[in-house]
């Protein structure tokens, strides 16, 4: 698998020289591949947006190098347009942002940007429109008359619009009810099969993060504690729990009975997964399900 | 970036000036005002220089931010500075000599001005700033001005003011993450690109408005009338004595300007 995104012992530092001199990330060393699913996790404040906004370059690591393609995004300041074409990037509460007069235009604004016109434009609206769920009937409505739901959805799709190579979402399903986190988790990780694109998702939900990423960044203090495949990562419950994070539930569930003494294995993810051990299991203990 | 602007802030290091009730510091940052007006020359300036510093140094804030609330005007002062001596060269005659005496007059102004504007406002929280506000302003209700929704409003934009600029931030961020082009272009595609950023805004501001209205309604709130303060203000032995020494000041100033002949 190729890379696409390296970090070099990059770091940052709010406000250097003031009395609010704050480092935010320090030393982060890692390496993305083309088509990962990756997830990104850690307490408010340990970092991880101050991370994610250094990959479009939004924010200039002060120290290290991010290369995207094996290139330094800042190796030329004035064509950083370009990279954030490439490395597209939904804020949290993306919704806030939208302007136009119409649902269609807003998904249209970043294409536009970028260079898209005519038939090419509507195309990628479409497109995007579909990826994330926008109604076809509520294209042509004013953004402000739509739900809130809705017009994270819309939110969003005016990014996947500009067809980046990787894309970052900043806790996409936050404020939103139970039925409309499960909606977008699974447009989001739809999107990702078909089009086959990197994706960095920050989340707080650790089940969220469990059931969609293939391996996980944990932040701690502005440093990378952990990356590592999903399972390995949930694994370690307790020095997860060392970094103010937790385990999904199910799989605390199943590591207290593997404390108790049955066979179970370690990293149980999900609760299909569960299910299946579990019917295993008593199967084996020759019990009736 | 829009939030490292020293100037209008507030630093509580609870010094005497912070400690000063806000009416007799709004009253004497007025009286200051008028005074620097009234030097005629080097001596009654000094009077004045020497106040300056002396209040500056008894808030306990260090110069540094008071250099820095300075940066914003310095242009200003250069400018005209070098406008004066322009001006200034060769040609005594009365006219431009009256011009000369305007800018000098000027700069002065500014740089003790924003001196002493820093020194309230670096002193004095918003909220006691808006509650002395309210407390001067109350003869005017005899005019029927409405005086506690003023005073209301002014602290309510206060305080949404750090809010505001933190938002602008965000927003700016999540255009630039869709190519929004900020920093190039002629001046009509300059205005046009602020548009994603001002809606936006715009549209949360008025939604903020909307949510205090209604927090206000719930705690049923209805205006001045009959309200009492958690924190109220009181005149101290304190206060008489800042009074005392600043109207010292117009008195030396005075002084100066009979005694010494005008020689600015």
């Amino acid at each position: 698998m190729s890379c696409i995104l390296e970090l070099q012992n990059i770091g940052f530092t709010y406000g250097a020289g003031t009395p609010f001199e704050k480092r935010a990330v320090d030393g982060v060393s890692l390496k993305i591949n083309k088509g990962e699913f990756i997830g990104v996790i850690g307490h408010t404040g340990s970092g991880k947006s101050t991370l994610v906004q250094m990959l479009n370059g939004l924010i200039r690591p002060t120290d290290g190098r991010v290369l995207l393609d094996g290139k330094d995004i800042w190796d030329e300041p004035k064509k950083i347009r370009n990279v954030r074409f490439r490395v597209g990037m939904v804020f949290q509460y993306p919704e806030y942002q939208l302007f136009e007069e119409t649902v269609y235009k807003d998904i249209a604004f970043g294409a536009q940007n970028k260079g898209l016109t005519g038939k090419e434009l509507d195309e990628a609206v479409l497109k995007a429109a579909r990826f994330a769920g926008v109604k076809e009937s509520h294209l042509q409505k004013s953004p402000f008359d739509l739900s809130g739901g809705e017009k994270r959805r819309a939110a969003i799709a005016g990014v996947i619009a500009m067809d980046p190579d990787v894309l970052v979402l900043d806790e996409p399903t936050a404020g939103l009810d139970p039925m409309g986190r499960e909606i977008l988790l699974s447009q989001i990780s739809g999107y990702h099969k078909q089009r086959g694109n990197t994706i960095l998702l920050v989340s707080h939900t650790m089940e969220d993060i469990a059931r969609v990423a293939d391996r996980i960044i944990v932040m701690n203090r502005s440093e990378c504690v952990m990356f590592d495949t999903t399972k390995s990562v949930f694994a370690q419950g307790d020095k997860l729990r060392e970094t103010g994070l937790r385990v999904p539930q199910i799989t605390s569930v199943m590591q207290t009975l593997k404390n108790k003494g049955y066979s179970v294995p370690d990293g149980v993810l999900t609760v299909d997964e569960a299910t299946s051990v579990l019917a295993a299991l008593m199967k084996k203990e020759g019990k009736a399900w | 970036m829009v939030r490292d602007v020293a100037f209008g802030q507030y630093f509580p290091t609870d010094s005497v000036i912070h400690r000063l009730d806000p009416r007799a510091k709004i009253l004497m940052f007025i009286a200051y005002i008028v005074v620097i007006f009234c030097t005629f020359n080097y001596a009654s300036l000094g009077v004045i220089a020497g106040f300056t510093v002396l209040f500056l140094a008894l808030s306990r804030i260090s110069p540094k931010f008071y250099f820095k609330s300075l940066k914003v005007i310095i242009f200003i002062v250069i400018f005209t500075s070098l406008l004066n001596l322009f001006y200034g060269t060769g040609e005594p005659i009365f006219q431009w000599g009256i011009f000369k005496l305007t800018w000098n007059g000027i700069h002065r102004a500014i740089f003790v001005t924003v001196l002493a504007s820093s020194c309230l406002t670096f002193t004095t929280s918003p909220t006691e700033l808006t509650d002395a506000m309210e407390r001067l302003m109350k003869p005017l209700k005899v005019i029927h001005f409405p005086v506690h929704e003023v005073s209301m409003m002014m602290s309510l934009a206060l305080r949404f003011i750090p809010t505001l600029l933190e938002e602008t931030d965000k927003i700016m961020a999540a255009q630039k993450a869709r190519g929004a082009n900020m920093d190039s272009g002629n001046l009509i595609q300059r205005v046009k690109s602020l548009i994603p950023i001002l809606i936006p805004l715009f549209v949360s501001a008025f939604r903020r408005a909307y949510d205090i209205a209604t927090a206000m309604e719930c705690r049923c709130y209805r205006g001045g009338a009959g309200r009492t303060r958690m924190k109220s203000i009181h005149m101290s032995t304190r206060d008489g004595i800042a009074v005392a020494v600043l109207v010292l000041v117009p008195a030396g100033v005075i002084i100066c300007n009979i005694l010494i002949p005008a020689m600015v």
